[in-house]
C-alpha cells in the first residue's frame, strides 16, 4: 500500500533563491513528523507545496497515491478540501463566521459534517462555551484550538500544521499540542508539523531538519 | 519639516495610483456635474435678466389691453396728447419652419431712458436708415445664424436677447403685419399735475414682475436642475470620502512613525491639508473642463425646453464666466474639506502608539452604523412631518432632501439586518459564509452603496414622476384637444366670412372666446365655451357636481382650472367673481397642465353678456378627421391664413409632446450620469478594498476553494448588494415620486398628477443596477481569479 504522503526530489526557487533543493520524505497514516529548521530554511514552503497550495519547480508530491503535480487548480482545491487539514501559525480563521461555523466550515464543504463530531472536538479542545463567539473575541490560544478543531472536523487523512504553537506561550502551546496529538491518534490521521521548538519536536514520532534546502533526519533524543 | 512630512505622506500615492485616480476622478466628476448644471443656470438667468432689461420689463410699468389684443393707436395718441410719457412697443414672432425670430419694435424717440434701447447707443447706426423703410434690425451674430427670410438689412449688436431682433416700431409693424402697439411702456416719472394714469385710460396698468416674468416661471426648472447637480455632487463626494478615508487609514503606520521620529502633529496635519488642497485644486480644474463640456452638450436641450415650456429664450451656446469657475472651485474645496474632515480629525486624535490596523477604519465605520441609523430615522420622521404639515415649495424640497439623506444613511444598517437574517436561514457553508462575509464588508462598501441608492432612488422617483406626467398628459391632450382643427382669424369681419364658409363643410363650429382678467386676486383668463357634447364627453374634469354640465349650460355656474382651485383654495359650490358684479358658483374643476395662469370657463351666452366687447375670432371645428388636412389647406388658400392660424389637432399634440419630451431630456441625461457616477463609486470602493480582502479570502482558498470560484463569489456578492440596494431604493424612489407629484408640482405649478407605477421600468433599472455592479466588480474579481498563489501564501507567512 502506498504511503499517504510521498515527496521525491522536490525543488523550489523564488527568483535566484533556491529554497528547496531535492527534498524527499514520506509519511504514512497514523504517523507524526516534526519539521525543524532556521527561519527562511524553507519549512513553510515545503508545507505549502505538500498542501498543494503552491506548485514545485521539479520533483513529485503524491498524496494517497495521487500525483498533485498533474492536478489543475480545481483538482488541487478538491484535494485540499477532501484530504488535508491545515493549521496555520496565525490561525487564519474566517472572521465573519462564529466559532461553531468556523469549525464546521470545511466539513460542510465536503459534505462530511457531523454535528456530534464538531461538538466533541469543541468539548475536548475546551472551546464548547465559545462556539457562538467570533474569532476576534477569542485569545490566541483559543483561536488556535478553533483552527485545530476545524482541521480535524473534516476527518482529513493528512494534517499539516505550520508552527501551530508559534504564537502561544509555552504552557498553552504544550496544552494545544497535547490535544492535537491525542486527536490525531484517535482519528488515525498523519501529521506533519513545522516547529522551531526542539522540545515539542521531540514529542513526535520522527524529526527532520531542513537546512539550505536539504533535509536531514534528526535522531530521536537529539 | 512639513515639506519632508508632505513628501513622505504623498509617496503613498505613487504606490497606490488606483486610489489616486479614484480620488481625482471622484472630485472631478462631482465638480463637473455640479459646475455643469450651474453653468447652465447662470447662462439662463443672465439671459432672462438681459431680456428683461432690454424690454424694460424689469423696471417699467406697461399699459396693455385686458384681452391681450393690440392697443389701438388712437389710445396711444390720446395719452401722448394728454401729456403722459408713454412709448409704443410692437412685439411678435416670425416663424418659418424651424426658424423663429422674436421682433421687438420700439420708438427710440419716445422710449423712456430706463427702457434702455441700448442697441441704438453704439454710435455707428445711421438713424435715417433705422427709421426709413426698409429699416434695419439689430441682433447678435448667434441669432443671425438661422433666420426667417424677408428681413431688412441686419446690424450685429451684442446685448440683444437671443433669438430676438430690435427694430424701429414702423419696421416691426410691417414685418408682423400689426399696425397697433402690443403695449405701451410707461416712463417712471410722469409730468406733474396729471391725474393718475389708471384714471386716464381703460388700458390695464401692469407692474413689472407681475406678468411675463420669465425667470419666476423658470425657477422651478432651475431648482430641479440644481437639485440634480447637488445630488450628483453628493454622490461624487461619497467616492472622495471613501478614497480619502482609506488613504488616511493606510498611512496610519507612516504617521505613527513620523510622529515617533519627532514630527509634531501640527506638521502632519498641515502636510495632509496641503495635499488635500492640491488634489482638490487639480481635480476641481479637471472637473471644470468636464463640467463646461457637459453644460455645452446639454445647453441646446435646455434652451429648447425653456423655449417650448416657458417661451423663454436663452442662447443654445455657453459663455465662460470666471465667477462660475471660481464658485465651482470653491465648492470643490469645500467638498474635499468635508470629505477629508473626518480623516483629519481621526489623525489628530490618534495616539502615537495606536496600532496600525488597516481594518480600524472599517471597524470604526461599523460602530458608526447605529448612529447613522438613528440620524436616518430622525431625518425620515422630519421628512414625513414636512410632507404632512409643510405647505410650500421650500418644504417640498426640504422633504426631498430629508428623504434622500435619510434613505442613504439608513442603508448600511438595513443591509446589515437583512444579511444577518439571511445568514440565519442560509443552508450550506458557502451560503452562510457569503452572507456573513458580505455583512463584514458593509462598512467598506457602504458609502458606494449609499451613492448607488441615491442614484437609483432618484432614477425611480424621477422616472415615475415623468411617466405619470406623460401618461396623464397624453390622456389630457386627447380630452382637451378633441376638435380636429383650430382656426384663428384676424378680425370679426374675417370671422363672419369664415363661419359662412365653414358651415357646410364641418359638423360643428365651436367658438372660443377669452378675456384676460383677474380671478381670485391673480392674473387669469375667462373663456366662453358652447355647450356641446365635445366638451361634455371629454373635458377633463377632476371634480364636478353631479349635473355640472347642465348647471353650466344655464349660464349660472363656472368651471375653473385646478391651479386656481388650489391657489385660491376654492371648492365646488364656492362663489367666484369673474367680472365686476358677476359672481358664479363653481360647478367643476378641470385639469389644465402646462398653464401657469388661473382660468375659468362659462357658457358662450354668459360670456357675451359679461364681456360684450369681445367677439369670437378663434374657432374649434369638428369634422371627420380624414377631411381635416384638406379643409386646413383650403382655409389657408381661401382666407390667406398663415400656418399658425390653422392648426391641426395632431400638430398641437405633436408639438406639446415634443415640448414635454424636451423638458425631461436634460433630467434623463443627469439621471444616467448620476447612476454612472454611483457605479464608479462602487468600482473604486471594490478596487481599494480588494487588497484588504486577501487576508480574508486566503484561508477560504486554503481550505479548498479555487480562486476562480472565489472570484465568482465576489462577483455574486456585488450583485447581491446591488439587488438589496435596489430593493431598498424602490420604496424610497416611489416616496420621492410621490413628493414630486403631490407636493413639489402642486406648489410649483398648481396641479397634482395621479401617480402611476411602471414595474417594467423598475425591471430595466434593476437590470441596469446589476450590470453596473457586475461591471464594477469585474475587474477586482478578475484580479482575484488571477492572483498568484504566492501572493495568497504571503498572507500566511507575513500576516499582520
Amino acid at each position: 500500500m502506498a504511503m499517504l504522503l510521498q515527496i521525491d526530489g522536490l525543488t523550489k526557487a523564488y527568483g535566484p533563491v533556491a529554497v528547496l533543493q531535492g527534498v524527499s520524505l514520506s509519511l504514512d497514516r497514523g504517523q507524526t513528523l516534526a519539521l525543524t529548521g532556521e527561519s527562511g530554511s524553507g519549512k513553510s514552503t515545503l508545507m505549502h507545496l505538500a498542501a498543494a497550495l503552491d506548485a514545485p519547480d521539479a520533483g513529485s508530491i503524491r498524496i494517497d497515491g495521487m500525483e498533485t503535480g498533474g492536478l489543475d487548480d480545481a483538482g488541487r482545491a478538491r484535494l485540499r478540501r477532501d484530504q488535508i487539514g491545515l493549521v496555520f501559525q496565525q490561525f487564519n480563521l474566517i472572521p465573519s463566521l462564529t466559532v461553531a461555523q468556523n469549525i464546521a466550515f470545511q466539513a460542510r464543504l465536503t459534505g462530511r459534517h457531523d454535528a456530534g463530531q464538531c461538538a466533541m472536538l469543541a468539548e475536548r479542545l475546551g472551546i464548547a462555551a465559545l462556539v457562538r463567539r467570533y474569532p476576534e473575541e477569542l485569545s490566541g490560544g483559543q483561536q488556535q484550538r478553533v483552527a485545530i478543531a476545524r482541521a480535524l472536523a473534516n476527518r482529513p487523512a493528512l494534517i499539516l500544521a505550520d508552527e501551530p504553537t508559534g504564537n502561544l506561550d509555552e504552557a498553552t502551546g504544550d496544552a494545544v499540542l497535547d490535544l492535537l496529538l491525542d486527536l490525531v491518534r484517535d482519528t488515525g490521521a498523519a501529521l506533519m508539523m513545522v516547529t522551531h521548538s526542539t522540545r515539542l519536536a521531540a514529542r513526535l514520532d520522527r524529526r527532520l531538519h531542513l537546512s539550505r534546502g536539504l533535509l536531514s533526519p534528526v535522531p530521536q533524543g537529539a | 519639516m512639513v515639506y519632508t512630512a508632505f513628501l513622505t505622506l504623498f509617496s503613498h500615492w505613487r504606490r497606490h495610483p488606483g486610489q489616486l485616480l479614484a480620488l481625482v476622478a471622484g472630485l472631478a466628476l462631482a465638480t463637473a456635474l455640479w459646475s455643469g448644471v450651474q453653468a447652465i443656470n447662470t447662462e439662463a438667468r443672465t439671459s432672462y435678466a438681459e431680456a428683461a432689461a432690454r424690454l424694460g420689463q424689469d423696471q417699467l410699468d406697461r399699459l396693455s389691453r385686458a384681452d391681450g389684443r393690440p392697443v389701438p393707436l388712437a389710445d396711444y395718441v390720446a395719452l401722448r396728447r394728454a401729456g403722459y410719457l408713454v412709448s409704443p412697443v410692437i412685439t411678435g414672432e416670425i416663424r418659418q419652419g424651424d426658424a423663429r425670430l422674436r421682433i421687438l419694435g420700439i420708438d427710440p424717440l419716445t422710449a423712456p431712458p430706463e427702457a434702455g434701447a441700448p442697441a441704438l447707443d453704439g454710435g455707428d447706426i445711421d438713424l435715417a436708415s433705422f427709421f426709413a423703410p426698409p429699416g434695419v434690425v439689430l441682433m447678435t451674430e448667434d441669432t443671425a445664424r438661422s433666420l426667417p427670410s424677408g428681413l431688412p438689412p441686419i446690424l450685429f449688436r451684442d446685448g440683444v436677447p437671443p433669438n430676438a431682433a430690435i427694430t424701429d416700431i414702423g419696421t416691426a409693424a410691417r414685418l408682423l403685419d400689426q399696425p397697433d402697439p402690443s403695449y405701451l411702456l410707461v416712463a417712471r416719472h410722469q409730468p406733474s399735475g396729471l391725474p393718475p394714469l389708471a384714471e386716464a385710460t381703460d388700458l390695464r396698468l401692469v407692474s413689472p414682475g407681475t406678468d411675463n416674468d420669465v425667470s419666476r416661471l423658470t425657477d422651478s426648472f432651475h431648482l430641479n436642475l440644481t437639485a440634480f447637480g447637488l445630488l450628483a455632487f453628493a454622490v461624487g463626494l461619497f467616492i472622495v470620502h471613501a478614497a480619502i478615508g482609506l488613504a488616511f487609514e493606510q498611512r496610519r503606520a507612516t504617521v505613527r512613525t513620523l510622529r515617533a521620529l519627532g514630527m509634531p502633529l501640527r506638521g502632519v496635519l498641515i502636510a495632509f491639508g496641503v495635499e488635500l488642497a492640491g488634489l482638490a485644486l487639480f481635480s476641481g480644474a479637471l472637473g471644470l473642463i468636464l463640467g463646461y463640456a457637459i453644460a455645452a452638450a446639454l445647453m441646446p436641450g435646455v434652451a429648447g425646453t425653456l423655449r417650448g415650456l416657458y417661451g423663454a429664450e436663452i442662447p443654445g451656446t455657453l459663455s465662460f464666466d470666471p465667477v462660475w469657475a471660481l464658485a465651482a472651485l470653491g465648492m470643490t474645496m469645500a467638498g474635499a474639506t468635508l470629505a477629508g474632515a473626518q480623516a483629519l480629525r481621526r489623525t489628530a486624535r490618534m495616539p502615537i502608539l495606536a496600532p496600525a490596523n488597516p481594518r480600524a477604519w472599517a471597524q470604526a465605520s461599523a460602530r458608526g452604523m447605529r448612529v447613522q441609523a438613528l440620524a436616518a430615522a430622525i431625518l425620515l420622521i422630519t421628512g414625513a412631518g414636512l410632507a404632512l404639515f409643510g405647505g410650500s415649495l421650500l418644504t417640498g424640497f426640504a422633504t426631498l432632501a430629508a428623504l434622500l439623506l435619510g434613505a442613504a444613511l439608513i442603508l448600511p444598517a438595513a443591509l446589515g439586518l437583512i444579511l444577518r437574517l439571511a445568514s440565519g436561514v442560509a443552508r450550506g457553508a458557502m451560503a452562510e459564509w457569503i452572507f456573513a462575509d458580505t455583512r463584514q464588508q458593509l462598512p467598506g462598501l457602504s458609502l458606494a452603496l449609499m451613492a448607488l441608492l441615491l442614484a437609483l432612488a432618484a432614477n425611480i422617483g424621477v422616472s415615475t414622476m415623468v411617466g405619470s406626467f406623460r401618461g396623464t398628459f397624453i390622456g389630457w391632450l386627447d380630452q382637451r384637444l378633441a376638435p380636429e382643427l383650430y382656426v384663428t382669424t384676424t378680425d370679426s369681419e374675417q370671422a363672419a366670412r369664415l363661419l359662412t364658409y365653414l358651415a357646410p363643410r364641418t359638423d360643428v363650429i365651436l367658438p372660443i372666446v377669452s378675456v384676460e382678467t383677474t380671478l381670485a386676486g391673480r392674473p387669469g383668463e375667462v373663456f366662453g365655451q358652447r355647450d356641446h357634447a365635445t366638451y361634455r364627453d371629454s373635458w377633463p374634469l377632476l371634480q364636478a357636481l353631479p349635473d355640472a354640465w347642465d348647471v353650466l349650460a344655464t349660464g349660472n355656474a363656472v368651471l375653473i382650472n385646478e391651479q386656481l382651485a388650489r391657489f385660491a383654495d376654492l371648492s365646488l359650490g364656492d362663489p367666484l367673481q369673474i367680472a365686476d358684479g358677476v359672481t358664479l358658483p363653481i360647478a367643476g374643476v378641470y385639469s389644465d397642465y402646462g398653464n401657469p395662469a388661473a382660468q375659468a370657463i362659462v357658457t358662450l351666452d354668459r360670456f357675451a353678456v359679461t364681456f360684450p366687447d369681445i367677439g369670437a375670432t378663434r374657432f374649434a371645428l369638428r369634422l371627420p378627421a380624414a377631411d381635416a388636412p384638406d379643409l386646413a389647406r383650403a382655409l389657408r388658400e381661401e382666407f390667406g391664413l398663415s400656418e399658425d392660424a390653422v392648426i391641426n389637432q395632431a400638430q398641437i399634440k405633436r408639438f406639446s409632446l415634443d415640448v414635454f419630451e424636451q423638458t425631461f431630456r436634460v433630467t434623463g441625461a443627469l439621471n444616467i450620469l448620476t447612476l454612472g457616477v454611483a457605479g464608479f463609486a462602487l468600482l473604486t470602493s471594490l478596487l481599494t478594498l480588494a487588497n484588504l480582502r486577501l487576508p480574508q479570502l486566503a484561508p477560504v482558498w486554503a481550505l479548498g476553494l479555487t480562486r476562480a470560484r472565489l472570484a465568482r463569489l465576489e462577483l455574486m456578492r456585488s450583485l447581491i448588494l446591488a439587488a438589496l440596494t435596489f430593493a431598498l431604493a424602490l420604496p424610497f424612489g416611489l416616496a420621492l415620486a410621490w413628493v414630486l407629484l403631490a407636493i413639489v408640482n402642486v406648489e410649483a405649478f398648481g396641479w397634482r398628477l395621479p401617480m402611476t407605477i411602471f414595474p417594467l421600468d423598475w425591471l430595466r433599472l434593476f437590470a441596469l443596477a446589476l450590470v453596473a455592479a457586475a461591471l464594477a466588480a469585474l475587474s477586482p474579481a478578475l484580479r482575484l481569479a488571477r492572483v498568484p498563489a504566492t501572493t495568497l501564501l504571503k498572507v500566511f507567512a507575513h500576516e499582520r
